[in-house]
Formats: C-alpha cells, structure tokens, sequence
C-alpha cells in the first residue's frame, strides 16, 4: 500500500531579493504523524511553513496537500484546504474577545449581523472535545500565555483543520504547560489530525515527534524516524559540525560585591501592579539570571533599572548610590550597560551604519565628541577596531544596520556594551534570534566578563541558558520574586512550578 | 422674555448643527479610515474635491441632487489615489496625503478658471435647498432648530447610524475593527486586508465629499477657491476627540459646530473679525489636548501592512 | 567630478529628476485635457524662469523662501516628527524681524539686521514648538496641530497689520523697513536678494549639522528608531522640542527674507504658500540639505514660469499646484517611479 502524505512540497526555492531562503526543498508529511522541523533559527522553517499556508509564493516548485496538486495564493486557500498555523507571535486581536477571536473570517450570522452566542457556543464545544481550555468571553489581552496558545489551536481547529502547523510553540511555555501542550498534541493525533512542530530544540523533537526533518541554510539535510535518530546525530546535522553543550562554570574567587541593587521596586502601568515592591542584588564576578514566563515584569525590571520608566517606589543604588532618579544616559555613564530584549526595538537604529550604531549611548562620551562636535575620526577608528574585535562580518562599518544578520546585528549591540567598561551589564535575551555559532560566541563573551568581575543580570525566555550560566538564579512571578538561590540548588521542574507560581 | 431667550438658543443649535454637517461626514470619514489603519491626511482634499464637483455636476445638469453624485465619484477618485498610494505603494500616509490635498487644490482651481474663467469662484448653481419634515416643522422648539433644513443633515443622520451599525453589529464591522489592531492576525485568517482597506478609505472619500458638497451645493450655492479652508483638519480631531466611534465623531463635530457659531454671535462685541475667525483652530487645537491622553486609536494606525510580514 | 557623481547617486538626484519628469508629463496630459497645448504651457514656462536674466532672477527669487521651507521640514522629516506648520511659522518670524526693523532703533546696522534674525527665528521657532510641547505633554499628532498654527498664525498676523501695526494707507501693512536693514538686491530692479545666499549658507550649516555635531547625531537617532535612541540615553522629550524649534527657525527666515528682502516691509498675505510648498520642497530633495537647495531652485521655476503662463497665456499659472502634487506623490512612492524606469524589482511574497 502506497504511504499517504497530507503533505508534500517539492524542489521548493524561496528567494528574498538577494537571499536564498529556501533552496530546491522537499519536505513531505505523512497522514496522522507529528512531524518536527527542526533547524536553527534562519535555517529557513517558518518561511517554508509561511509558503506552505498562502503567506509566500515558492519562486520554484509544487505544493501537494493529500495527493493533489495545489496552488496556494493565500492564507484563505490554505484554511480551505484544512491547514492552520500557530504563529510564534500570536495572532490574535488584544481588544476583543476570545470567541470572536476564534471567528474571525468564517463569522456565524444571524442576518445581516454578528452571532457573537453561536460563536460562544462553538468555541465551547471545541475547547471541550480536546481538553483546551479558554473562557470565549474573556479578552484576549486578558488571557495568559499558555490560553493564548490554546485559542490559537481552537482557532484552527474550528476552521475544520487537518494540517496543524505550530511555530516554536514552546518558546513562551513553562515545562509543565508544554507538557499539557503536548498531552494536547497526542490527543489530535488520536482524533487523526496531522501535526507539524516547528522547533529548535532537540528534547522537544525526541519527546513527541514522530518523524523528523532537519534544515539547515534553506536546504533540507536530514529525515529520519525518531526512533532511527539521537539528539547527538541532530544536533550535529543542524549545526553541520559536531557541537559541545557545555559551557565551564569557572565560579569567581575573589570577593563578591553588591554593585547593583533594586529596593522594593513598584511600578504600574494602567493600574495594574507590575512590579510589586521587587528587590534585587547583582554582585561582582556573578551572573544572576531572571527566571520567568514573559510577562511577569521582566521588561519592566529592565526598563526600571536603565531608566527608561520612573518608579513609583522603591530605589535603585548603584556602588550604593542612589541613582533612581539619574536619566537614562547618566545611568549609561555610571556604568550601566543594556543589552536590550528586542534588539531590533531597543537595541539597534537599524537605518544607522554600524558605525554610528557602535557608539549610541556612549555618543557623548568624551572619545567620540567634544564640545558637541562629533569626532568623526575617532569614531570610524573605534568602530573598525569593535568590527575585528566581536567579528562583525560585514564590507565596511559604513554599512547600515539593517543589512546585515541577526547575529550579527547582536554583535553589534554586545560589542557597544562591553567595549565601554561597564560596571554592570544587563542583558536580555542576548542570543534570541541568532544562530548556534553566535550564540556559543556571546555565551563565551559573558563569561568572559564575568570573570574579569563585572556583575550581570541575565534575563532569558530560554530556562536552559538561565540554568547554563546563572551562579545564582532569582525567579520573577506577578511582579516579585519568589525564589532566589544558587543555580546548583535549582533543576528545571523546581524553575517550572516557580515561574507559574504554584509553589 | 423667555421666548427671546429660547429662539436664541433655537438659533445657536441650529447654527451649530449647519457648521458641524461638513465636519461631521468627514470625521465618519476619518473614523473608517483609521480603523482600517490608514491615516488620512486627505480629507480636506476630497472636501474639496466634493464641493467643486456638486458645484460642477450641478451646473452642467441643472440638478443639484446629480452634482452630489458627481461629489461622490469625485470623492471616490481622490480616495482611490490615496489607497492606491497607501495600500499598493507603502507610500508615507502623511505625504500620500498631503500630495491628494495639493493635487485636489490645483485640479480644482485650474478647472475653476477653465469652466467659469474666473480664479476666485464659480457661479451660483442650483443647490439641494431645504426640507422640513411633516410632524417635525409643528413640535415647538425644534422647529426652531431642524423645522426647516438641509437635506444633508437627514443624510447625515443616517450615516452615523448606520455607520455605527457596519462597525459594531456586523461581521464587516467585526473585520475592520481587527484589521486597525492587527492586520497580520487577519490576513492569517484569511480575510483580505487589503480589501477591506480599500474600501474604507473609498468610504472615507465619499462621507468627506459629501461633506463638502454641502459647503457649495448644500449651502451657499457656489465653489470659491480653497473654501474646504481646514475643516478636513478639524474633523480629524473631531474623530481623535470622539475616540474612533461614529457617534464619537458625530459629538466632536457637534462641540466644533456649537463653538463655532456661538463665536458668531460674539462678533457683535466688537472683537475684531481675526480673533473670531481664528477662533475655530483655536479650539481644535485645545480640544486634542485635553482629550484624554491614554484615548489610543487604533495599534496599527498609519503603519504599512505587507502580507507575509510578522 | 568623481565626487558630484557620487553626490548624485547618494542624494538618489537621478530618481528625483526622473519623478519630476514624469509630474511633468502627467501634468501635460491634464494640461491638454483641459483643452490648451502643453507645449505652449512649457514653452511659456521655461521662459519664464529662464528666458532672461531678469526670469532666472526671478526664478532664485521664489526659490529663497523655499530653500528655507524646505530645510525646515525636512529637518523635522530627519527627527521623525512631521512639521507642516513652516506657513505659520515664516508669518510670525517674518513679523517679529519687521517689529525688531522697526521699533528698535540706535544699533549699528549689522547688528540690527542680526537681532531682527535672530529674533524671527526664535519667534518661529517657539510657534513650531508650541506643536512639539503638546505633543510631549498630550501626546498630540504633531500635523494637525501645525496646520491649525498656521490658520492662527495667518489671522494673528493679519490683526497686527490691519489694527496695532497698521501704516498709514489702505493696504494692512508695517512701515517700510530702515534702508539699512534692507537686504541687497543681487540684480537691480529684481526680487533677488542676498537672502539666496543666506539659505544656501543655512542649508550647509544644517548639512554640517547633521553630520558632524552631536545633536544631529541624536536627532537622526530619533527619527529612525525612537526606542533605540531612548534606551540610546537620547533624551526624546527634548529632542523632539529642538526639533521642532529649529524647524521653526528655519521656516522664520524664510518670512525674513521676504520681509527684509523682496518687500521692505511686513504685508498682510505676503507667502502664496512657501510653506506648503517646502514640502514638496523637501521630498523632493529628499531631506537632504544641499538636495534641498536644487529642488527649491526648480519648484522656483515653476513659480516664475507660472507666473508668465498667468499674464501671457490663457494657461492658468496654478497648474503649477497640480505639478508639485504629482512630485511630491511619485517621489514618496519610489515603487512607481521604478516601475517607470524598467527597473524591475524582483519581490515575490510581497503577496500583491
């Protein structure tokens, strides 16, 4: 008997101007299976899934969804012919409700107007039959993340779903909700839905998947049973080297002093507590990693701490001195240096060259300007210097921003920061977004600085690089700290139940 | 005594509600608009398109009611240039804007002096006149205020009731109101963004010539040159003031309308005629500041949309 | 040479030059279509702003106010904020020069003519700010309040010269302005001042600006990426107020120029829309101050050419409206203009 695909896509090439995003990609699905795509990020995965949902036209090649031959112009064709995709970024609509979310483009109606109670009605039935559990009536901007992600499967499957799609679906989930997201997954493919898991992590990929195909550089390098495979043999086919996973913990010797310190901090945005009388320590030679689901005050510990909101009580000392009430560019001098969670928001001006890019924040500093007056010399010096230092690859620090690649771009804002000297260095989500050669590069370049004995704060959706470089690890929840300890006395289910508060 | 005191106030809403109808169809105009997150600068443009082309539509079939037709496929094409820019081309929504505005004032001007030879204004044209309904005209009072008007006022009504209906109560309404918070989340499901943009801002076009056909057809019976003269402005503050809601814009303009004539009236003080006309834009101004600060419009407004993108 | 070639690719002059065209041939076709003959209309045109010596005066003449309009929004284009108000602002900088010109006397004329500079530009430059402080504080659009400035500024104007300011006669005007003051005309019996020369001065200080000072630095910063530059340490609040207070400096001297320059005095009405037109101005020349310079030469040209096309032909001059709309649209909307050019853009998944 002939296998039954519900997926097949062949000789697939995607360009992007320049770019090669895809390259003469067969990837194929079988009926019934959880697939992963598995890569590094920009290997391509979400661009071949985009195409595969009506997103983007391949520049090349033929899409067959059960055996026929398709063309799928838009999102619109893609959900006729019983695809859905969780988008990593959710794609839901903040102010209105999680049933009228689920609706969207396929509307229940009672004449001329909006059935907003069938809509209800639907949504419960579905949320019922596969144990995803969302109030319909509740807004989404209300909801948790973990409810978001449920109302993002509901929304495919009320459009009648065959084909799930799931971005990186674990990114923003604490262990024990990836384990109900997987009891989840199971239960689809008992009820004969076919899943495919966009992912980079390997554990992920061994728990539930039950084939795998593995991309790296828009080209496919790798498909296997999982049972025929091992974390070692992915692992070396997404990188295209064999890999090391540990990272040495050399714990400082010399004594720890508190350089940073934030005291009973509060902080609230429409009314709402955000940070609620929270208190941190951040010591010489030491990394203390934040540990959180997103959206548990974070960014705001962020913000607070290099100046960019105003607290409303509580103080902030630096070398115990108060610096509360210090601008953002005082603060930047007094040795603070930020690495920013969204490097493309924060982080980077990226119609800027990379020259100009490597001094923001310390562009009034006496190396780059007196009097006002730039020194442009100097700077085309210092930034040919940084270029070499971080390995930034690019033609010329003339060149903008813009152009070039996550990692790169990282480089950059890493490379300001560390270049400057800082006291403290606060930096959040360093490695999103970049590849595993920059990502074991920046993981190196910590380290480095914390055993030249500056003091770190490390923030990071990612619990494995928490727990990888933390000496001690503080965990946010609702806006306080609930745990702090060594990093020894966590393991990863302990992080779990803490960050969701149920301990 | 009394009566004087209530055929006053009779006559200031009366005035109020004929200076707040150009406004208010414009700024229903601005609200579909931004909900679609296209930001229109052009209202004034397509004003003014609108009044020259009743004007014009009136003149050369001797009907005022076909000139407001011709108002609206004029204000439709002025629409369609800034949707074609803004959705199509990416172009800036500001600069898209501010180009339909000038476009709308040269091709009006020019046409002004080519059909009636004249750079100042057109000749007097038949216009829509004035209606007074049955039982309304007999109500004491409001005859005073509503007994005898413009048909654009009934159509007006009419368009923000329905207009809030589309919004609110219908699955397009549901769609337009996504697309201006998030316009990748609906393209995912399928809807056609770009669609639905389009036909807001087509929408947008035609509300705001209406609204100008009422300053030439629906009031004074001829075209002058530049005689939109910023209400286009002044109706998006009206929307930004009544928060994105028809009923909202409809209030806002109203609050303009009454400012406005009961300036007017203080002309008899003596003021010199440049503070009472300045006066308009003074309000415009204070209004958007003290609306309330954290009244956010629509996320998305004025951002491109490109399909694909996340 | 190598240089103005580099000039011309960087600046996108090429580009420019090509939209400006295509607004010309567009703008033919409704020439026509409104029943005269384009080439009648061009020929008259260009004529009329480079015909004689006395045209090409003519043309520098219109084109002063607009090197200064131009600078003033495409400063604020490079800080991100929208300044439509440059009208408003060469009003009540054009009228504070011509009270300073007045009212104060005893100064050696130097330094006269400096403080009725500086004095306009301030004056411009709080009125621009005015936009700037609501939107710090209120969160106001920047656009509308600026156009509302302008209504305002037009009608505060009008009082003083109609009412307080009034000098003698029928016409709303100032007193005429101490021959001292007055700027030297370049070519006798023309319009053409020394003010030409003090927007191409200004228009290179704003070029070094940008370029080499700290502020321009934190400006641009601002303009491109306002979380960047705010976690940059660029103070934003500030920022924007300097912004928009140079901005307003700079669309002042436009009002200085014609007041100090082509009339010797302050009249009711005096700008037939500079600052509308220096945003045309500065798309055009795409924010770029020397770019600048050129596209207020040519939008001068337009003008003069206008002007002969009013007194000579039956062509009305305001198709000249119709032309800068056209540029400023097919320049904000490079994809039209490529298309044109035959270069095409390989984009798929743009899903169009």
């Amino acid at each position: 008997m002939k296998v039954l695909y519900s997926v097949e896509m062949k000789n697939i090439t995607k360009r992007f101007s320049d770019t090669v995003a895809n390259d003469s990609v067969n990837f194929s699905v079988k009926k019934g299976e959880i697939h992963s795509l598995l890569g590094e990020n920009g290997a391509g995965k979400t661009t071949l899934m985009k195409t595969l949902y009506g997103m983007y036209q391949p520049n090349e090649g033929e899409i067959f969804i059960n055996g026929h031959k398709e063309k799928i112009e838009n999102p619109a064709k893609a959900i006729s012919l019983g695809i859905a995709m969780v988008h990593q970024h959710f794609m839901l609509v903040e102010p209105l409700t999680a049933a009228e979310n689920v609706v969207l483009g396929y509307e229940p109606k009672k004449g001329m107007f909006f059935n907003l109670d069938k809509a209800r009605e639907e949504v419960t039935q579905i949320s019922e039959k596969y144990g995803l559990k969302v109030d319909p009536l509740e807004k989404v901007e209300d909801l948790p993340v973990g409810a978001k992600q449920r109302l993002e499967i509901i929304k495919g499957l009320y459009r009648k779903a065959d084909i799930l799609i799931l971005d990186e679906p674990t990114a923003v989930l604490t262990p024990l909700e990836v384990e109900d997201l997987f009891k989840v997954l199971r239960k689809l493919k008992e009820a004969g839905k076919t899943i495919i898991l966009i992912t980079h992590k390997l554990k992920e990929t061994m728990e539930i998947a039950d084939r795998v195909t593995v991309l790296r550089s828009g080209t496919i390098v790798y498909t296997a049973e999982k049972t025929e495979t091992s974390p070692e043999k992915l692992a070396e086919m997404m990188v295209g080297r064999k890999v090391s996973f540990e990272v040495k913990k050399n714990p400082v010797e010399h004594e720890k002093k508190t350089v940073l310190e934030l005291k009973k901090a509060c902080y609230s945005k429409n009314k709402v507590k955000i940070l609620n009388e929270l208190s941190l320590n951040i010591k010489s030679g030491e990394i203390l990693g934040l540990a959180g689901v997103e959206g548990n005050g974070q960014t705001e510990v962020i913000e607070a701490l290099t100046g960019l909101i105003p607290l409303e009580k509580g103080e902030i000392l630096l070398q115990g001195e108060r610096i509360t009430d210090l601008s953002p560019i005082k603060r930047i001098k007094a040795g603070i240096g930020h690495i920013p969670e969204d490097r493309n928001k924060r982080g980077l001006v990226e119609d800027f060259s990379i020259k100009e890019n490597l001094i923001l924040g310390y562009h009034r500093k006496s190396d780059f300007c007196r009097k006002g007056i730039l020194k442009n010399n100097n700077i085309a010096k210092f930034a040919s210097k940084i270029r070499t230092q971080f390995n930034i690859k690019t033609v010329d620090v003339d060149t903008e921003a813009a152009a070039l690649s996550g990692g790169n771009q990282q480089k950059i804002v890493i490379g300001r920061v560390l270049s400057q000297e800082p006291k403290v260095i606060i930096a959040a989500q360093p490695t999103r977004g970049v590849d595993i050669g920059a990502i074991e590069y920046i993981h190196n370049k910590l380290m480095e600085m914390k055993e030249a004995g500056k003091a770190i704060l490390l923030i990071s959706a990612e619990l494995d690089e928490i727990m990888k470089l933390s000496d001690r690890i503080a965990v946010i929840y609702e806006g306080q700290i609930v745990a702090e300890d060594e990093a020894d006395n966590f393991d990863e289910y302990k992080l779990g139940a803490l960050m969701t508060g149920s301990k | 005594m009394e009566t004087d005191m209530g055929a006053l106030i009779a006559s200031l809403l009366a005035s109020s509600l004929r200076i707040a109808i150009p406004i208010a169809f414009a700024a229903l105009g601005s609200a579909f608009c931004e909900l679609v997150g296209i930001v229109n600068i052009g209202l004034e443009g397509m004003m003014l398109a609108g009044a020259f082309a009743g004007v014009w539509g009136s003149y050369i079939t001797g009907s005022a009611y076909l000139g407001l037709l011709f108002a609206v496929i004029a204000g439709a094409l002025f629409a369609l240039i800034h949707a074609v820019l803004t959705i199509r081309y990416k172009t800036d929504h500001i600069i898209s804007g501010l180009g339909v505005n000038m476009l709308s004032l040269g091709l009006t001007t020019v046409l002004l002096q080519v059909i009636w030879g004249n750079r100042g204004k057109s000749c007097e044209v038949a216009g829509m006149g004035s209606i007074s309904l049955p039982i309304i005209k007999d109500i004491p009072f409001l005859q005073d205020i509503i007994g005898n008007i413009s048909p654009f006022f009934y159509l007006l009504l009419l368009a923000v009731v329905i207009s809030w209906l589309v919004l609110y109560k219908t699955v397009f309404g549901l769609r337009v109101r996504v697309i201006g918070e998030n316009p990748q989340a609906a393209d995912t499901l399928g809807i056609d963004v770009y669609k639905i943009q389009f036909i807001c801002v087509i929408l947008s076009g035609i509300l705001s010539a209406v609204g100008g056909a009422y300053l030439s057809i629906g009031d004074i019976n001829i075209f002058g040159r530049d005689m939109v003269a910023g209400r286009g402005f002044i109706a998006m503050a009206a929307t930004i003031f009544g928060g994105w809601n028809p009923l909202g814009a409809f209030g806002g303009s109203l609050l303009f309308g009454f400012a406005q004539s009961l300036q007017i009236r203080l002309q008899v003080f003596n003021i010199p005629v440049q503070f009472a006309q300045m006066l308009p834009y003074v309000i415009t101004i204070l209004v958007l500041a003290i609306s309330n600060k954290n009244n956010k419009g629509p996320a998305a407004s004025g951002k491109h949309f490109k399909r694909g993108e996340v | 040479m190598k240089k103005l070639l580099k000039f011309i690719y960087k600046t996108d002059l090429l580009f420019s030059l090509a939209a400006f065209i295509l607004a010309l041939l567009i703008s033919g076709i409704i020439i026509s279509l409104s029943g005269y003959s384009p080439w009648e209309a061009y020929v008259t045109m260009t004529a009329g702003a480079f015909g004689s010596p006395n045209a090409v005066a003519k043309t520098l003449a219109k084109a002063t106010p607009l090197i200064f309009t131009g600078l003033a929004v495409a400063f604020s284009f490079k800080g991100g904020l929208f300044n439509i108000g440059a009208e408003g602002q060469l009003y009540m900088g054009g009228f504070a020069a011509a009270l300073v010109g007045i009212y104060v006397q005893g100064l050696p004329g130097i330094l006269h003519l400096f403080l009725a500079v500086v004095a306009a530009g301030i004056v411009g430059g709080l009125w621009s700010t005015i936009a700037g402080y609501l939107k710090i504080k209120r969160g106001t659009h920047e656009v509308i309040v600026t156009i509302m400035l302008n209504y305002i500024a037009i009608f505060l104007t009008n009082y003083f010269v109609s009412y307080p300011f009034k000098a003698e006669g029928m016409i709303p005007r100032t007193e005429e302005l101490p021959a001292s003051l007055q700027l030297t005309r370049l070519l006798p019996h023309s319009q053409l001042t020394t003010g030409l020369l003090m927007g191409i001065a200004f228009a290179l200080i704003v070029a070094w600006f940008m370029k080499n000072t700290v502020y321009g630095y934190e400006i641009k910063a601002m303009g491109f990426n306002q979380d960047a530059a705010e976690a940059g340490g660029v103070n934003l609040k500030r920022g924007i107020l300097l912004t928009m207070f140079i901005s307003g400096f700079l669309a002042a001297m436009a009002g200085v120029t014609e007041v100090l320059g082509v009339h010797g005095y302050f009249i009711k009405g005096f700008s037939p829309g500079y600052g509308y037109d220096g945003m045309a101005v500065a798309v055009m020349g795409r924010n770029n101050p020397l770019g600048v310079v050129v596209s207020a030469i040519l939008f001068g040209a337009l003008r003069s050419g206008g002007m002969l096309l009013d007194r000579v032909t039956d062509i009305p001059g305001d198709f000249v409206v119709i032309i800068q709309a056209l540029v400023i649209i097919f320049i904000a909307t490079p994809a039209i203009i490529k298309k044109v050019m035959k270069k095409k853009e390989r984009r798929q998944g743009n899903g169009n």
